[in-house]
């Protein structure tokens, strides 16, 4: 599935990273125990959690997830968007929760 | 000479605390212990800590006070300060981030304050357990502003730890030291995580029961034994750069 076309169906707000990406995603990780992530989560990986740290920019980095999302509308801090965009992470904030995100995503198609 | 510590007492102003963590109980059995200095750390509040160094100076055990502060990752970060107002201080400015929740005294325990005779003062009504508002960078550096240190606490345990909640610790993370938990050793935790092993460490019982306090099992090796060279001791937090 392609980010570009999630960031619309969603009506995310896309906070760093390229614009109009083309880049593809097949799956979707929710957690927010950073270590739990470096060990379960996976490559191509949409990953969604509350941390909003400058880590969760290195975990995507290493588990090579593109995109971020930062659900509730929680604001993410001005280092982690700066660093995100050095690594070239998609990061979108959504007004959603992770199970609405989930769920969207689902119908979307994504298994 | 070594100063045999356990940097990491909660009395019974955590809602966790056993109700006989009171000041005499604490100072009588870490003396007992043979114990050179404590500190007392209750969550996110430091009301207890008056009490504790009035009786460590009767008794003749240096007692610093701190807290455990959660930061906004929930991360558990022992904050320690080198006088009663200084951790007043940096408490004051600590409140302006800490949202007001009620306790639930059935539910999680209540939160009691003494005198230095065990007396009851109040109670906290507010819960102290939750996260403050406050990212760990701008914790760390709210504890240097108010001349204190900044160690993530038991950070080889599964919950509340730097490690469990971040992946690891940022390089750039300005800590004093770390703190290991009574479930391991340093040896062990080095043998897993080499690259930490530059940081000082230092080994508490995080009591939260009388029988929880350490024995002299951890020490540090300071010129004096008192709360100046505890802080000159710990304010060195890179082993490396300290040389």
């Amino acid at each position: 599935m392609i980010i570009n076309e999630i960031i619309e169906e969603l009506k995310l707000n896309q906070v760093s990273g390229e614009k109009d990406s083309t880049k593809t995603v097949d799956g979707v990780y929710i957690c927010d125990l950073l270590s739990w992530v470096m060990a379960n989560g996976s490559k191509g990986d949409i990953w969604i959690t509350v941390q909003t740290h400058l880590n969760i920019i290195a975990v995507a980095s290493l588990l090579e997830m593109p995109m971020i999302i930062v659900p509730e509308s929680i604001e993410v801090e001005e280092d982690t968007l700066t660093k995100a965009d050095e690594e070239n992470i998609i990061v979108c904030t959504s007004e959603l929760d992770s199970f609405t995100l989930a769920c969207k995503l689902n119908e979307m198609g994504m298994q | 000479m070594k100063l045999y510590y356990d940097f990491h007492i909660h009395s019974a102003l955590s809602p966790c605390g056993d109700d006989d963590m009171t000041p005499n109980n604490i100072i009588n059995m870490s003396v007992l212990k043979g114990l050179d200095a404590i500190a007392i750390t209750d969550h996110n509040n430091a009301a207890n800590c008056e009490a504790c160094m009035e009786l460590g100076r009767r008794n003749g055990i240096i007692v610093v006070p701190g807290m455990e502060v959660q930061t906004k990752e929930e991360v558990h970060v022992l904050c320690l300060f080198e006088s009663i107002e200084k951790v007043k201080s940096f408490g004051g400015e600590l409140d302006k981030h800490f949202e007001w929740i009620r306790n639930s005294e059935e539910l999680l325990g209540r939160q009691l304050i003494f005198d230095e005779n065990d007396e009851l003062k109040g109670e906290e009504k507010r819960l102290l357990i939750h996260s403050v508002d406050l990212n760990i960078y701008a914790l760390v550096e709210l504890a240097h502003m108010h001349k204190g240190i900044a160690i993530p606490a038991h950070i080889d345990r599964k919950a509340f730890s730097l490690i469990a909640n971040l992946g690891f610790l940022p390089p750039d993370l300005n800590v004093d030291a770390l703190e290991l938990s009574k479930k391991t050793t340093l040896e062990k935790f080095i043998g897993k995580n080499p690259m930490y092993r530059k940081y000082r460490f230092l080994s508490n019982s995080d009591a939260h029961y009388l029988y929880d306090i350490s024995e002299r099992d951890n020490w540090l090796e300071v010129d004096e034994k008192d709360i100046e060279n505890i802080f000159k001791k710990l304010r060195r937090s890179n082993k490396e750069e300290s040389k």
